[in-house]
């Protein structure tokens, strides 16, 4: 146990021509459909989601498709592109439930999905954009933790993302995975109040819902592990999406602002902040970048490659919305500006698909670093 | 001579380099200057120079033929100040009498090289050093001054050197830049003992040090153009090379850490993964700008390397010498030693911990390079300056 474990091969950390065209349509996109002051007056009324912004995002664009093979109606494209949206989707907090229907219930009915059956019906509607769905678990789950506490298809999840928006929810039991319709009159969706007001979470209750099985329990286990890694792998882009707006942003308002007769950028002490946020950033995306690649090619290495993403961005998300607010001064405490948006999604998303220290934690088994 | 621009064509030529002068039989020296002169020791340079005129990228194709045929090389890290300040100041501000004189023994090594930059009085504000050059009547500049943190003056042959020759100038305009004859007498270099107990700085000493006019590089008073393509070169090294996991000063503490379960405990458990995941992540992060830099994309990622290598390798070593528990309480060796290299892993922890407070120093402060970021990349205003048109002669010292 003296040599470290070294990826078996050496990843791409570069964007392709076709990621960047991806993203241009994406970013025009949602700077259409989904400014601030859009999002802002979205997240106080009861219509979180814009149907319409799902629609060009999914269907137009084929986003919610890059995971899914072309057989089953999906683009064919990997865990590198999903990630390029991810990082569009940050930018732009638009609530639009991408990593939750797109990503993580996608990868769940992946590891399940032949040619056809029931999680290749499903995977088809979901690729297209059609329908959405969404794990049932809390959103704070990591990929390595304990299995379902769920009966058979009886009780109640906690803080389950984008619950509102799905119109199936992929339920995780004791006895398997099983595929529950949103409308069932057994399935009740509580909305919660939640700190992210732009990834809306809610209270799943199931009392003795009609599910259709996908898997046994072992398979199911299998699967959820396996949609929770891609979450938590690809959650990293949208955390270096966050971190470089914050960036952008204040270094763009403390050029324009004048203090003291200067402009406030000017000042060494706020320069070295800025600095070193920006060294935080292109960090963050060589690690983003790593874990998408290594998803993408199916990496043995890819459990350390999103663990050691996780551990990293997270952190550097909460500290570029942190620096974001105090730069902004006053103007960083008001609603009307967006500041406070990418605070409640970093730190949100920094318990999502577990924190920092639990992806520590599973550095430290697979790195062999083990604890005391 | 047709120019070379692909890899076979380059692998042809090193091949007959080594039909040419076996290394089995060739001596070392003699093997580099054959090399030199076929235009394979530098291929971006000019032919005649030691080059081809070939991509820089084509380099490793020869690098690679001529490891695998056990030829020597030239220590490039023992000459790294010649090979990677030196000379491209040389050939490029240098003239053609200078660059046929000094860049062929420098690329072999047999005259190595030091840069008399630094002073007591200057150091991030390099610009305002105050040694003195004065043409005398023959035409000969006379120089006087002190400069400091010179690696390798001890073994040097020549040093590229930058004196005040106005001083009724700014002091960005006032400066010219020379190559300083080391065996001259009045050059004096001392042994500048530092933090590990080694020495591995000079500081040199300059006493009415004539340097011909012939040994200036550029025009009078524009010295300080030339000197920022010296600096420029300083910390292009960075991020060339492929580093594998655990590669950098995370290495030693990682293993400690496997082998030695009895010093484990859980605070340093912790800070020991958080150090692991920030050493990952700027391994990954070099491996990035690589890739960007091979496609022709280079990003300004490079600016940011040394800062985040030099805060690793310092808390990486704080954190080295506290696991070892009572070991940490030791120190390998305190006898003033003048090392040719720096090797950081080659020692105790200790050392380590030591030497690398001057990561966050050498090759510009940290504190330098954030503002390099935040100006350069950042496009953050500077901050308002009262030296840069007033006379050097008349700001305060």
């Amino acid at each position: 146990m003296t040599a470290p474990v070294q990826p078996p091969a050496t990843p791409d950390l570069l964007y392709s021509q076709d990621e960047e065209d991806l993203r241009s349509a994406v970013r025009a996109l949602l700077a259409d459909r989904a400014a601030a002051p859009t999002v802002i007056a979205a997240t106080e009324s009861d219509t979180p989601y814009d149907p319409q912004l799902w629609a060009s995002l999914a269907g137009s664009i084929g986003a919610a498709g890059l995971l899914v093979p072309e057989k089953l109606g999906g683009q064919g494209a990997s865990h590198r592109e999903a990630a390029v949206v991810l990082e569009e989707l940050g930018r732009s907090v638009a609530p639009a439930p991408y990593l939750t229907s797109s990503v993580v219930a996608t990868e769940t009915l992946l590891a399940l999905a032949g040619e056809d059956g029931p999680a290749a019906a499903l995977l088809r509607e979901l690729a297209s954009g059609a329908r959405t769905a969404v794990l049932a678990v809390p959103f704070a789950t990591p990929p390595a933790g304990p299995g379902p506490a769920l009966g058979p298809l009886g009780g109640t999840v906690r803080g389950v993302a984008d619950a509102r928006a799905a119109d199936v929810l992929l339920v995780p039991t004791s006895e398997g995975l099983y595929a529950v319709e949103a409308s069932d009159p057994a399935v009740a969706v509580e909305p919660l109040v939640p700190l992210d007001l732009t990834r809306p979470l809610a209270s799943v209750t199931l009392t003795g819902a009609a599910g259709s099985p996908l898997a046994d329990a072992g398979a199911s286990a299998a699967a959820v592990r396996r949609g929770l890694l891609a979450g938590a792998g690809l959650l990293a882009s949208e955390q270096l999406g966050i971190a470089e707006w914050c960036l952008t942003e204040t270094v763009r308002y403390t050029r324009e602002r004048r203090q003291f007769n200067r402009p406030v950028g000017s000042f060494q002490a706020l320069k070295h902040r800025m600095a070193q946020l920006w060294l935080e950033v292109v960090s963050a995306r060589a690690a983003a970048r790593n874990a998408a690649d290594a998803l993408a090619t199916g990496s043995p290495d890819a459990p350390l490659a999103v663990a050691v993403a996780q551990a990293y961005c997270s952190g550097v998300a909460v500290h570029a919305a942190e620096e974001c607010v105090q730069l902004h001064g006053g103007i960083g405490m008001t609603w009307e500006h967006p500041a406070h948006l990418y605070l409640k999604r970093a730190k949100a998303d920094s318990l999502a698909y577990g924190t920092a220290g639990s992806h520590r934690q599973a550095v430290a088994e697979l790195a062999e670093l083990p604890a005391p | 001579m047709k120019p070379a621009t692909d890899a076979a064509e380059l692998r042809r030529r090193t091949r007959d380099l080594l039909a040419a002068h076996p290394p089995a039989t060739t001596g070392r020296t003699d093997f580099l200057r054959a090399r030199f002169d076929a235009g394979l020791a530098w291929v971006h340079y000019p032919v005649g120079l030691g080059g081809l005129d070939a991509p820089r990228s084509l380099q490793q194709v020869v690098d690679a033929e001529l490891a695998a045929a056990g030829a020597p090389d030239n220590d490039p890290r023992r000459i790294g100040i010649g090979l990677g300040m030196a000379a491209p100041t040389i050939l490029g501000f240098g003239t053609d009498e200078q660059k046929r004189r000094f860049l062929r023994p420098l690329w072999v090594g047999e005259e190595v090289w030091c840069q008399l930059f630094s002073e007591p009085g200057a150091g991030s504000d390099l610009a305002a050093l105050a040694t003195r050059a004065v043409q005398d009547e023959t035409g000969d500049w006379i120089v006087d001054g002190q400069k400091v943190w010179t690696s390798s003056a001890h073994l040097a042959r020549w040093a590229i050197l930058i004196a005040r020759t106005d001083p009724d100038q700014p002091k960005h305009r006032g400066i010219s830049y020379f190559i300083c004859d080391m065996t001259d007498p009045g050059v004096e270099v001392r042994p500048l003992r530092q933090i590990t107990g080694e020495a591995e700085f000079n500081e040199v000493f300059l006493t009415g040090v004539r340097i011909p006019d012939s040994h200036r590089l550029g025009p009078v008073g524009e010295g300080w153009k030339v000197a920022l393509t010296t600096l420029m070169n300083e910390r292009v090294s960075i991020g060339g090379s492929r580093i594998p996991r655990e590669g950098g000063m995370i290495g030693p503490v990682a293993r400690t850490w496997r082998e030695r379960p009895e010093l484990r405990t859980p605070d340093t458990h912790q800070r020991l993964l958080e150090l692991w995941v920030e050493a990952e992540v700027a391994r990954l992060t070099g491996e990035r700008l690589r890739q960007q830099l091979v496609a022709g994309q280079p990003g300004p990622e490079g600016s940011g390397m040394k800062l985040a290598f030099a805060r690793l390798n310092q808390e990486i070593s704080g954190l080295e010498v506290e696991l070892l528990g009572d070991e940490g309480l030791l120190y390998g060796d305190w006898t003033m030693v003048r090392p040719e290299l720096v090797d950081f892993t080659g020692r105790d922890a200790g050392y380590r911990y030591l030497r690398s407070k001057g990561n966050s120093i050498e090759g510009g402060t940290s504190e330098v390079l954030l503002n390099i970021v935040a100006e350069r990349v950042l496009g953050l205003p500077a901050e308002p300056r009262n030296d840069k048109d007033a006379a050097w002669k008349d700001l305060s010292r």
